[in-house]
């Protein structure tokens, strides 16, 4: 050992045998997600001639956004031929007031459980938590039945009321944890100042609440995006969300199998999701811890 | 217009009860300090005059006015909390009018009145900052600003200097003292401090466990402590303390250490109980021969403890050690013989059993 081995600045590191084996998995792991969407990329792009040929990792020979172009705006979805444009438009128009809705109502609700020691309180904040947790197909038939009887079935209303109630739980359960964690003595100054329920609410807790609505929007805006099964029941033939136009899309075979425009088609809807999950990764995780440790 | 009265008020959290049965009467314009060790309940008895906790029972009154069921913003008080709690994404200036703007005070008074507070609390520079941009001395004043610029009868502070260095907490006490004379509103202060406590105070609450043991002047707590609690709590070196017994009908009291002559003590009550303990102040112990009616004490120098402007020595009587304390230096060294002598009409006795004041 020589002198110059004594221990000063950094610390060298090594590459141990556990630190191999970690990246190899993490390869792995990302190739095994990854692989279907460069596959799908790739058909994408490729005429229909090349896709019978039938190599799914063959780079195209004469790459084309044809595929893209007709999905946008020609693809079948039914009987009507006019892409799945019409229901990415149908759900931005699903998505804007649901996520806004659901989120005022969470941060309302969470706000309340958190700071006011309302009676019954933890009875309300339980039921919500078993609300959470119980597959929601359960309540279609009879949320059916209550939207038509009130006549908000098959409509725009409807289905934003329908994302609302449904975002609730976890909604309330982000934002009551979040709201639990900031010092309570916050609250009790602004209620000396002599600022009422709304009113600590709108000038206290909600600038500093960014971080969380943050977290809040990714989720919602990827739930609801994503969301299907109540968009076909809920929304009406006239408001159909981006997910069941692409359905239509891929049930709808005159001939022969569009290969190139179902993958064209189901890029374009996933599309706002994945570009949420890419740009927000950090929040996203924080989000998930935000829900998960605390209760 | 803004005596505080609490009357026999009880607050739980839970199975527990913190407080039980307090009261505690504030005159207009007092200066009130609550005093006590960590977790008694001093926090809980401001959350509760300020209406931020509820009562199980009893009553608070402000300025002659039942506030029992009122809101904190309906009770016409400040308040500055034990953890400076700022609005973080407000700055300094909207900290301070949070309130009035919120009341729908008009802009211009609003202005008037937080440059005031700003001007008493030497806030003007930081103005345009947000709380994370400042010190925690900064923070305090901030916190202590917020309060004044209500103009409220009555002032409650959290141990508002709790978290500053010495020179600033100094500082900022004497500001406190200074501002109190100004404004002369009334001001309940809670503080773990001694010296904050017999500075500040009109009359200090020495609270033990949600009990209030003593409520009197500074002179009257440190001087004639009410039980043995309050006499261990107060002062610094603790006071001495002799186990013994009163003999003669209470004429005399005895203890290993020495005898004392009790014609000059003034009893509290009529109670002559066989077992008791003598409280003597350190500053009380003198060194040298004792002069008539003085208690006298030998002793060998245990340990020379120089504070720069005092110095305290321990000396080891009969087993016990007893600190004196005095004026500037001392050439007694470790090992010295010594005798001791003190004034019993200045100690103070209690019953070995309750720890009452004889
Ligand atoms: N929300 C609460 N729930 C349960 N117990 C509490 C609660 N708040 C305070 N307590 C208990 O009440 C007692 C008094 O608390 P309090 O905050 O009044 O003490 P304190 O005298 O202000 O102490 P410190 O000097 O440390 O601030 C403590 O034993 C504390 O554990
Ligand atoms: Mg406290």
């Amino acid at each position: 050992m020589s002198a110059a081995a004594e221990p000063a600045g950094p610390r060298p590191r090594r590459l141990t045998l556990s630190r191999v084996g970690v990246y190899v998995f993490l390869v792995g792991a990302s190739a095994f997600f990854l692989l279907p969407l460069w596959a799908m990329v790739l058909t994408s792009l490729k005429p229909m001639s090349e896709i019978q040929q039938g190599d799914l990792f063959q780079l195209p020979h004469t790459p084309t956004f044809a595929a893209w172009s007709r999905a946008w705006s020609h693809a079948c979805t039914g009987l009507a031929c006019n892409g799945i444009s019409v229901g990415f438009a149908n759900s931005v128009k699903i998505l804007v007031p649901s996520v806004v809705a659901s989120i005022a109502l969470g941060a309302l609700t969470g706000y309340a459980l958190a700071f006011y020691r309302v009676r019954g309180g933890n009875l309300v904040f339980a039921i919500l938590l078993v609300g959470a947790f119980i597959p929601y197909q359960v309540f279609i038939y009879p949320l059916v039945r209550i939207f038509a009887w009130i006549g908000i079935y098959g409509t725009l209303t409807g289905i934003v009321v329908i994302h609302s109630i449904f975002g609730l739980p976890f909604m309330t359960l982000l934002f009551r944890n979040y709201y639990s964690s900031l010092p309570r003595e916050l609250f009790n100054a602004a209620r000396v100042d002599g600022a009422g329920f709304l009113g600590i609410l709108r000038h206290v807790i909600l600038p500093m609440s960014t971080p969380i609505v943050i977290v809040a929007v990714i989720l919602q805006v990827t739930g609801i995006w994503n969301d299907f099964i109540l968009g076909l029941t809920f929304a009406g033939l006239a408001n159909q969300p981006m997910t069941v136009q692409l359905n239509n899309v891929v049930a709808t075979t005159q001939g022969t199998v569009e290969y190139d425009v179902d993958m064209a088609a189901t890029i374009l809807t996933a599309a706002l999701p994945l570009a949420v999950y890419l740009v927000s990764g950090r929040w996203f995780v924080r989000g998930i811890a935000a829900g998960a440790v605390k209760g | 217009m803004g005596a505080v009265s609490i009357r026999d008020v009880s607050v739980g959290f839970g199975a527990v009860n913190v407080l039980s049965g307090l009261s505690l009467d504030v005159a207009d314009g007092e200066f009130v300090v609550l005093l006590g060790a960590s977790g008694c309940g001093k926090s809980t008895l401001l959350n509760a005059i300020a209406g931020l906790i509820e009562v199980s029972a009893g009553q608070i009154w402000i300025g002659g006015r039942n506030v029992t069921w009122a809101e904190p913003k309906d009770r016409g008080i400040g308040m500055v909390f034990q953890s400076y709690s700022l609005y973080p994404r407000m700055t300094v200036e909207g900290n301070l009018s949070f309130g009035m703007r919120i009341a729908g005070k008009p802009a211009d008074e609003v202005a008037k009145r937080v440059a005031r507070a700003a001007g008493m609390l030497h806030l003007e520079p930081l103005l345009a900052r947000r709380p994370a941009e400042l010190s925690g001395g900064q923070r305090q004043r901030v916190a202590i600003g917020r309060a004044l610029v209500k103009d409220a009868d009555v002032f409650l502070f959290d141990e508002p200097l709790s978290n500053l260095d010495a020179k600033l907490r100094n500082e900022l006490r004497v500001e406190i003292k200074k501002l109190h004379l100004e404004l002369g509103s009334t001001m309940v202060y809670v503080t773990h401090d001694q010296v904050e406590a017999l500075t500040l105070a009109d009359r200090i609450a020495i609270m033990d466990r949600g009990v209030i043991q003593q409520f009197a002047g500074p002179r009257e707590i440190y001087r004639r402590p009410a039980n043995r609690f309050v006499a261990d709590f107060i002062g610094s070196p603790a006071m001495n303390m002799f186990d013994g017994a009163l003999e003669d009908g209470g004429r005399r009291f005895a203890s290993p250490q020495g005898s004392a002559d009790l014609s000059a003590y003034e009893f509290a009550g009529a109670a002559r109980p066989a077992r008791a303990t003598m409280g003597v102040r350190p500053e009380h112990v003198a060194i040298g021969p004792a002069p008539a009616g003085h208690a006298a004490l030998s002793g060998k120098v245990s340990i020379v403890e120089p504070m720069g402007g005092e110095t305290v020595l321990w000396a080891d009587c009969a087993g016990k050690p007893v600190s004196v304390k005095l004026d500037g230096e001392t050439k007694a060294k470790p090992g010295d013989d010594m005798t001791l002598h003190f004034d019993p009409a200045e100690a103070s006795l209690f019953d070995a059993a309750s720890g009452a004041r004889l």
